[in-house]
């Protein structure tokens, strides 16, 4: 029996009778191994393998399933075990997610409303709502210059009237021919947001009386 | 005795000595030069997309932060790929009928995900995440370059070895205050030399030290 991939097998060829032909060929198989090491060696440093592993990695697309994803849509009802959400712990989880108190929406939100909640607020609208409700939420976004239907101003009276859970729900379900933006905005994001659009509403409708008193007393300065 | 060797194989002489020494060098040179070639590095190369999507158009134009569409880039490793839904939140109403957008239309009826095709892609041995770097301050400029600028996209940056480990020994003079760093075109106040990434460094507390260790990129 010979060894087929080891060099050692050279022994055991040395002891083929010694014709000229064996020899030769013993030369040129010499060559012929030092070579196939050489292209297994090339082989190996171009071996995918490693890069491309047998797992999915996120958004990789994959053959098994009809629709070419690998990442599979979460079954209706799924109830994670810990929310990757980094859901609040608040008394009234119901709240938090639905918007809703007692069958209707909540005036309030389920956490207290800090300047922190606000700033996370305004950063979020930045992102998700300014390109259409615009800065100041007068509804004429970039996106709507662009030729998409023009929203209702946050600051008509039905929407200054309408409880914050109200804005919890248009940015949950959608509202018209808006989409929804649950996908996108987490709940105590969309509690956040909402709480700025109050703001930006209070903002908007202010009046000199609401200012701490020494900005009224600039303002009558600057009004002589 | 007659000449063996004519004088002009001094020359000769000098020319085998010289590519004897050079030949090997230029050829490893050469090796060296494909690997970190554009060829190998796939650098400001554009691929064929489902949808000529321009980040220029929609970026700069617009306006629309990298966030609208990248959502999970905050806290996930992934940046995240925009849902078709994503894109009919605009695209309901503008261009709804232009051929351009077809094949996002049809993904919405077939509920038949966009396949895009991957501009950067790790090996699989490497582990990073999006997070920790947008965390700490880490422009997706350092990394994507002038995404605003790209009608369709391309990689900037070669994303060998070399190049993170660059960053990671040094990170000091490119980090950035956390609300810039989706900003594209974010500079360092002029007058604020290193002395700004320092402060950085410490208000979030790095140990730049490990940042080598070749557990953090392979575990
Ligand atoms: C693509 C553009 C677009 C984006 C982005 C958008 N909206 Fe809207 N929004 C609209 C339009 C258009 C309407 C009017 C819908 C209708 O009446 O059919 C609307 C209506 C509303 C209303 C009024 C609902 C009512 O009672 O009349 C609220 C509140 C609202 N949006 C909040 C938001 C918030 C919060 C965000 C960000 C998370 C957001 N929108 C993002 C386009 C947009
Ligand atoms: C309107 C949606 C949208 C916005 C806003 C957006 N992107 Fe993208 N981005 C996409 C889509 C769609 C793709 C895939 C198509 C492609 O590669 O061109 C993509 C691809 C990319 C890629 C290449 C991904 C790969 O294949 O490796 C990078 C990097 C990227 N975006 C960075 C950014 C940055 C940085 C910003 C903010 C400045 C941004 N994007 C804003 C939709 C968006
Ligand atoms: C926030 C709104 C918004 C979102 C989200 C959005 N787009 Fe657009 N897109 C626009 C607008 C507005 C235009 C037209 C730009 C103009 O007229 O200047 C446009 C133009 C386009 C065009 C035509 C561009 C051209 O050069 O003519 C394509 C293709 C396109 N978008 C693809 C996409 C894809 C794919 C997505 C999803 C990843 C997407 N868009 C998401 C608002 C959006
Ligand atoms: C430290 C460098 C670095 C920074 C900063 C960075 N990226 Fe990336 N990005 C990468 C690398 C590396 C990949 C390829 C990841 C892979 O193959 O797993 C990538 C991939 C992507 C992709 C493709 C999808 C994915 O997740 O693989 C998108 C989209 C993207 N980046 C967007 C962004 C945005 C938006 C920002 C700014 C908030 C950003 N990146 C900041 C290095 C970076
Ligand atoms: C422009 C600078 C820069 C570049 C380029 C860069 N990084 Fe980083 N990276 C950082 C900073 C800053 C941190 C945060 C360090 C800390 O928190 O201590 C970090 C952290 C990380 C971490 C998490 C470390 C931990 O503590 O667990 C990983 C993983 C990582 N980087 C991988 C990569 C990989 C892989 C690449 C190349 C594809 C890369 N980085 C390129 C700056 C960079
Ligand atoms: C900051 C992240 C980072 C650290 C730290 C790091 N690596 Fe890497 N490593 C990478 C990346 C990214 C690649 C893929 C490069 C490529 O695709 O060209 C890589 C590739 C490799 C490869 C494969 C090279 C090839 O050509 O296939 C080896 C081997 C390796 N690393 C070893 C190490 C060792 C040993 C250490 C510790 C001394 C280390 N790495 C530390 C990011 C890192």
């Amino acid at each position: 029996m010979y060894p087929t991939s080891s060099f050692l097998e050279s022994d055991t060829l040395t002891m083929r009778s010694n014709t000229l032909s064996a020899r030769a060929w013993f030369a040129s198989d010499r060559w012929s191994r030092w070579l196939a090491a050489g292209v297994v060696l090339a082989a190996l440093s171009g071996c995918q393998d490693m890069y491309d592993q047998h797992r999915y990695e996120p958004f990789e697309s994959s053959t098994f399933f009809d629709d070419g994803a690998s990442s599979r849509p979460l079954v209706a009802g799924t109830v994670p075990r810990t929310d990757p959400r980094n859901l609040p712990d608040v008394d009234d989880r119901n709240l938090l997610l639905t918007g809703l108190k007692d069958g209707q929406p909540s005036r309030s939100a389920p956490f207290p409303v800090d300047q922190t909640v606000l700033e996370r607020g305004q950063g979020r609208y930045r992102i998700y709502c300014a390109p259409c409700h615009g800065e100041l939420g007068d509804g004429k976004g970039i996106i709507v210059q662009r030729g998409f239907t023009t929203p209702p101003s946050y600051h008509e009276d039905r929407l200054r009237e309408a409880p914050l859970g109200h804005f919890f729900q248009v940015i949950t379900d959608g509202h018209g021919v808006m989409y929804s933006f649950a996908s996108r905005v987490a709940p105590q994001d969309r509690w956040a947001i909402a709480s700025y659009i109050r703001a930006l509403q209070l903002s908007q409708n202010a009046k000199v009386s609401d200012l701490p008193p020494e900005d009224q007393d600039k303002i009558q300065e600057a009004s002589k | 005795m007659p000449q063996v060797f004519h004088p002009s194989a001094n020359t000769l002489s000098r020319v085998v000595l010289f590519s004897l020494v050079v030949g090997p060098a230029a050829l490893l040179g050469l090796v060296y030069l494909l690997v970190r070639s554009p060829y190998q590095t796939q650098v400001r190369v554009i691929r064929e997309q489902p949808v000529q999507f321009s980040h220029e158009h929609h970026v700069n134009g617009l306006g629309i932060d990298c966030r609208f569409c990248h959502t999970s880039v905050e806290t996930a490793s992934a940046a995240g790929m925009p849902a078709t839904h994503t894109c009919m939140t605009c695209h309901s109403q503008i261009w709804a009928d232009s051929p351009l957008l077809e094949p996002v239309r049809a993904s919405l009826k077939n509920q038949e995900p966009l396949a895009w095709s991957r501009v950067h892609d790790l090996p699989d041995f490497v582990y990073f995440h999006h997070g920790i770097h947008v965390q700490k301050g880490v422009g997706c400029v350092e990394c994507h370059g002038r995404m605003d600028k790209m009608p369709l996209a391309w990689r900037e940056k070669p994303l060998t070895m070399e190049w993170c480990l660059d960053c990671h020994r040094n990170p000091e003079p490119r980090l950035r205050p956390k609300d810039d760093v989706f900003a594209m075109d974010w500079e360092p106040p002029a007058d604020s030399g290193l002395a700004l990434g320092g402060e950085l460094l410490q208000k979030s507390h790095m140990e730049v030290g490990q940042l080598t260790n070749c557990s953090i990129c392979h575990r």
